[in-house]
């Protein structure tokens, strides 16, 4: 039930700030306070569910073979691979390195 | 906004086509990857495939599945995912200004309005090709993103342990991915390098789902150090090809 609830909530809450933007007059987020808050929020953000999502499991924090598969990433997005490919990296070296013991 | 001359002028439909569909079908395929992530954290192929069909911006429904997987409470977990949306309201800002979309069709609109069909659109010289792009990009994405959500959900039910496979590292690189165009300047960095110690940090002794919106804090806590500096970031502008 809890993840249905969490399911109604972000669909109602993500619709709603996509529907804010094309209804609301265009002043009301030009203020550059606003929009540089705005565009900072999702860096914040994704980089700390990246990092908690390789180096923790539950409320332990862990170094496993994620890391090593967020590693390949990394290294194919410095090499500008398109996006299946970055994601594709990580699984393949994340398993690789489960079956390999690590 | 950039207007160009009508007629000649405009680009040619085939080629602003042609764009949507390629950003279209490559992002779209990616659902396959949620799809694995949402049933490797536990969610039924129902529920996997309700977030991509309201959701339906990547980020924000991957956050919400690691959340709920890490233990969050549905209130934390949506929190996240809700934060990692607002994006997409000044993506709408900026399209409600280049498409000039009816009333009517806003509310209908306003569900694709996500990083991919603004890059797309935004690229456009004129507004026909604009809409023309939005219109291409965000049902292709759209149809595309559920079907592998649907594949990907009922794919990970089929192979069993996700993690063996190395399933359970596709939700950060997704995040990653997303994340590495944004890092232009230092400004950019130091949020995500303070955000990465406060999400790590906090993560032993909160409730699941607290630290990340603490880390969230890293962007107001950054902008305020920068104090009162003149403004140096450019716009923010969409990046291409990405959920």
């Amino acid at each position: 039930m809890n993840v249905w609830i969490a399911i109604g909530l972000t669909a109602a809450g993500c619709y709603a700030v996509k529907l804010a933007g094309l209804l609301v007059p265009a002043g009301a987020l030009e203020r550059p306070a606003v929009r540089r808050l705005s565009a900072l929020l999702p860096v914040a953000l994704l980089a700390a569910l990246t990092a908690q999502q390789t180096f923790s499991t539950g409320h332990d924090l862990v170094l496993d073979a994620r890391a090593a598969g967020l590693a390949a990433a990394a290294v194919a997005l410095l090499l500008r691979a398109p996006f299946l490919v970055v994601v594709g990296a990580a699984v393949v070296v994340t398993a690789g390195v489960r079956a390999l013991g690590g | 906004m950039r207007e160009a001359p009508e007629g000649a002028g405009g680009r040619p439909r085939a080629a602003v086509v042609r764009d949507a569909l390629g950003v279209g079908v490559a992002v779209g395929l990616s659902g396959f990857a949620f799809g694995v992530t949402a049933a490797g954290a536990g969610m039924s192929v129902l529920q996997a495939c309700v977030l991509s069909l309201l959701v339906f911006t990547g980020a924000s429904q991957f956050a919400l599945v690691g959340a709920l997987a890490a233990g969050g409470n549905p209130f934390t977990a949506a929190a996240g995912a809700f934060f990692l949306g607002t994006r997409n309201a000044f993506y709408g800002l900026r399209l409600s200004q280049l498409l000039a979309l009816p009333k009517a069709v806003r509310p209908f609109a306003a569900h694709w309005v996500i990083d991919e069909t603004t890059a797309v659109s935004l690229a456009q010289p004129d507004r026909r090709s604009a809409r023309l792009g939005f219109t291409v990009t965000g049902l292709t994405l759209y149809l595309l993103w559920n079907l592998t959500t649907l594949l990907g959900a009922l794919g990970a039910e089929a192979i069993g342990d996700t993690a063996a496979w190395g399933l359970d590292a596709a939700g950060p690189a997704v995040f990653l991915a997303l994340l590495a165009p944004m890092l232009k300047s230092t400004t950019e960095r130091a949020v995500a390098g303070l955000a990465l110690v406060l999400g790590l940090g906090f993560l032993p002794v909160l409730p699941a789902g607290v630290p990340v919106l603490i880390a969230a804090l890293a962007a107001p806590a950054v902008l305020w150090l920068k104090g009162s500096r003149s403004p140096q970031d450019s716009r923010r502008s969409p990046k291409g090809g990405r959920p």
